[in-house]
């Protein structure tokens, strides 16, 4: 391997490391590669079992999920955060859908090399979608 | 005129009052069992929806029994849900549904698979509700596969898709169901209702912001038996909500099925004369027996005739 090869691949691990420990750390991120979490409120919709991007699911029943009884619906969250900080419009906007080659990458560098837009939705897959 | 993709679309936009009614496959091979229910839909509903593996538990495919329906000359509400399968297996079934002579789908998320009798499965859910509509929408519309390639004959598909007024959060399910028909869906079946008090509040919101005039919403009726089911749903089911008045009021009665029966007449009866509902949807609860005495009782029958099959649409 040559050395700025190396250094690529160096480079990469740390950018994606330091991202992954502040956004697992901060907000249980599970690294899409794709972020939303400008429009979620800064919660990851990812965690929703269900892996909705798009509002929740039918199932909460007592604002808890129908998969984890013991735990929020995360769009619940959502839907609460947004309306509290009076960013709901951005809830109603569809996301594309997911760009899974994307999964476990860094998408802060995804943003800088233009693989996804900034409010974190795939370009390729808007283009594909025509979104 | 346009030709109309389905009988159910012909029938809503000629504004006729449908009745769909929901046939659960049976979890055997057993094809015989569903030729036998179908006594219970021919005449008496306008079209049939199949679920697909409702509450993840295994049952024949929705689209083998979709199909055994069409060659009967019936007319199915194919239910497809986004737990089973990516993009391309969606696909790939949207295109052999048309082929098979289906003409309408019902795009739904699905219920997790922890949920029902495999939960060590891999549930998929590659697309949500939202994007499945916009992928089979695309398809139709503008012939293009999810990835822009060229379809050259289109799936011509009635696009549905399911609605919840009876889940959380309440104030927003009016504008989730918006952001539905944004991206393609045509018809709404709803959750089933049981609380009228809930169902009109929903109801005056989206007639409020005008929801009603984009899409034709379907009721959702089921009808029990006893209290039990009811109190089993009540338990284990999410996003229902069942007024413990009416449990209580299906324990007392002498004859929980007439009552089941009267329950359900009512419901159906206020759902009429909401303005914006456009049908009724029987989901009985393992109780397929009771949906021609029920149509009957409510005064819709007969069902009214069209013969979509004389249209080139539906002969192509
Ligand atoms: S209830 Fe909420 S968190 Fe749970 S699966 Fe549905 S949308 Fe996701």
């Amino acid at each position: 391997m040559s050395m700025s090869l190396l250094l690529r691949d160096v480079g990469y691990g740390i950018c994606y490391n330091a991202e992954r420990i502040a956004k697992v750390v901060l907000f249980r991120c599970s690294m899409c590669g794709q972020c939303i979490l400008r429009s979620t409120g800064f919660v990851c919709p990812m965690r929703c079992p269900k892996q909705m991007r798009n509002g929740p699911c039918g199932g909460p029943t007592g604002g808890m999920c129908e998969v984890y009884r013991d735990r929020k619906c995360i769009w619940v969250r959502i839907y609460k955060r947004n309306r509290f900080f009076g960013q709901l419009p951005k809830t109603e906007r569809r996301m594309t859908p997911l760009d899974w080659e994307l999964w476990e990458s860094a998408a802060w560098l995804n943003v800088v090399t233009k693989k996804i837009t900034l409010s974190g939705e795939s370009r390729r897959t808007k283009e594909e979608f025509q979104d | 005129m346009a030709g109309y993709l389905s009988k159910l679309e012909a029938l809503l936009k000629t504004r006729q009052f449908v009745v769909c009614a929901e046939l659960e496959p049976p979890q055997s091979a057993n094809a015989e069992a569903i030729y036998r229910k179908m006594k219970y839909y021919r005449g008496v509903v306008d079209a049939i929806n199949v679920t697909d593996s409702a509450s993840a538990v295994v049952r024949m495919s929705s689209l083998a029994v979709s199909t055994m329906l069409v060659r009967e000359g019936l007319e199915p509400v194919l239910q497809m849900t986004c737990r089973d399968r990516n993009r391309i297996a969606l696909q790939g079934d949207i295109l052999g549904a048309a082929g098979l002579g289906v003409r309408n789908v019902l795009c739904l998320t699905g219920d997790h698979q922890t949920l029902g009798d495999h939960p060590s499965a891999k549930g998929v859910f590659d697309l949500d509700a939202c994007n499945f509509l916009r992928m089979v929408r695309r398809m139709r519309d503008d012939k293009r596969f999810f990835s822009g390639g060229e379809i050259k004959t289109e799936p011509r598909l009635f696009i549905g898709a399911g609605a919840n007024p009876f889940a959380e959060p309440f104030e927003w399910r009016v504008r989730h169901l918006a952001k539905k028909i944004d991206a393609g869906a045509e018809f709404v079946q709803t959750q089933c209702i049981f609380d009228l008090e809930r169902f009109d509040k929903y109801m005056e919101q989206i007639r409020a912001e005008g929801i009603h005039e984009r899409v034709f919403i379907i009721a959702g009726i089921s009808p029990a038996k006893s209290a039990r089911p009811l109190e089993y749903m009540k338990e284990h089911v999410s996003g229902l909500m069942i007024p413990d008045a009416l449990i209580a009021r299906m324990k007392q009665a002498h004859d929980p099925q007439a009552e089941g029966i009267a329950v359900a007449l009512e419901i159906i009866a206020h759902v009429r004369q909401t303005p914006g509902i456009r049908g009724v949807h029987l989901m009985p609860l393992k109780w397929a027996s009771v949906i021609p005495t029920i149509v009957k009782e409510a005064g819709l029958l007969p069902r009214p005739v069209v013969d979509v099959t004389a249209h080139p649409v539906a002969n192509a």
